[in-house]
């Protein structure tokens, strides 16, 4: 039964039950406090996802930038804001319906798209076809084999932060195999966005410490100014 | 389908998406609380992350003609610096918000209306 188990499978299973379940949680509760408790667990399970599916370096950014930069960014915006330590702002009925509504009919699109390609079924259907095709079980334990298995899944090299280096740089180590030079060329460098994203980044943040020090204005002369 | 004795797939990360998605959809909606909308965002950022990296991934195909390979994590890394500034701003905006009204109820929100 163990050997069974594809433990990928078990650990995607666990890291996905928990981000829907938080991520529902979040929906769900009215409690600003318990929200973002909530959010940062649903996001460290999407870490975990991350590092499944064999993009350790993008997980660890994960982990560092989103769940220890972004979230304590809005505990902290959640404590300077929050005038009692429980604040909930409850929504109305009508609007829970309405949303409901909406978000599932979008769910229901979604899903929809998503099932009917069978492409991203993952190898588990290439698999099936060739057990299909070879398994004859009566013939393999007259032969003293093991039945065939679910096939092996060998995720590529997962260390990817000196690709991901190399491909900001210059050289694209994952597309050598491209035989055209002129769209290997295209696909060189991803230094201009790169630089792009930090002087934005730069920029955003001065303007955020602009904005969050203004000096407090009084309620009347809003219109005026 | 027994999911525990299969590889997975392109399309179990694309549920996880899609679920994430839609949550950080309905909680932009119905949350009145300016930083409940914020925390929405970053719901919908993670689902579109999720998908991202699901693409990336080669292995996770019946046919693996295709894939996103190192692309798809740079976009999803591009995301999230843009998502952490985004959060600084749409933050700063809120406590000079909560500044002028002493409230972070998004309703009460209406000197922008035309």
């Amino acid at each position: 039964m163990l050997a069974a188990i594809v433990w990928q499978s078990f650990f995607f299973l666990l890291f996905a039950l928990v981000a829907c379940a938080f991520g529902v949680a979040v929906v769900i509760s009215s409690n600003i406090v318990r929200m973002a408790f909530y959010l940062i667990l649903s996001l460290g399970a999407t870490a975990g996802l991350f590092f499944l599916a064999g993009a350790d370096f993008v997980g660890s950014m994960q982990l560092m930038i989103y769940v220890g930069g972004t979230l304590v960014l809005l505990v902290f915006g959640v404590m300077l804001t929050a005038q009692s330590p429980f604040i909930s702002m409850k929504t109305r009925g009508g609007e829970w319906i309405l949303a409901a509504i909406v978000g599932g009919s979008l769910f229901a699109v979604l899903v929809n798209r998503i099932v009917t390609v069978a492409d991203w079924y993952g190898p588990a259907v290439a698999t099936a076809a060739a057990t299909q095709t070879a398994a004859r079980p009566a013939a393999m334990r007259r032969n003293n084999q093991e039945p065939a298995e679910a096939s092996p899944v060998v995720l590529r090299d997962a260390r990817t932060a000196t690709r991901l280096g190399m491909a900001l740089s210059g050289p694209r180590v994952d597309r050598l195999d491209q035989p055209n030079p002129i769209l290997r060329r295209g696909m060189s460098s991803y230094l201009l966005p790169f630089e792009i994203v930090s002087v934005h980044l730069l920029v955003v943040l001065v303007g955020a410490a602009y904005l969050a020090r203004t000096k407090k204005r009084a309620r009347g002369t809003l219109g005026e100014t | 389908m027994d999911l525990l004795s299969q590889p997975v797939g392109t399309m179990h990360f694309l549920l996880v998406g899609a679920v994430l998605f839609v949550c950080g959809a309905v909680c932009m909606a119905t949350k009145r609380n300016a930083l409940g909308v914020l925390m929405g965002i970053e719901l919908v950022l993670n689902g579109a992350n999720i998908n991202f990296v699901a693409f990336a991934n080669d292995t996770f195909r019946a046919d693996t003609s295709f894939a996103l390979g190192l692309d798809g994590h740079l976009i999803a890394l591009f995301v999230i610096v843009l998502a952490a500034a985004e959060a600084a701003v749409a933050l700063a905006i809120t406590l000079n918000y909560y500044n002028n009204h002493a409230t972070i109820d998004v309703d009460h929100a209406e000197e922008l209306k035309g």
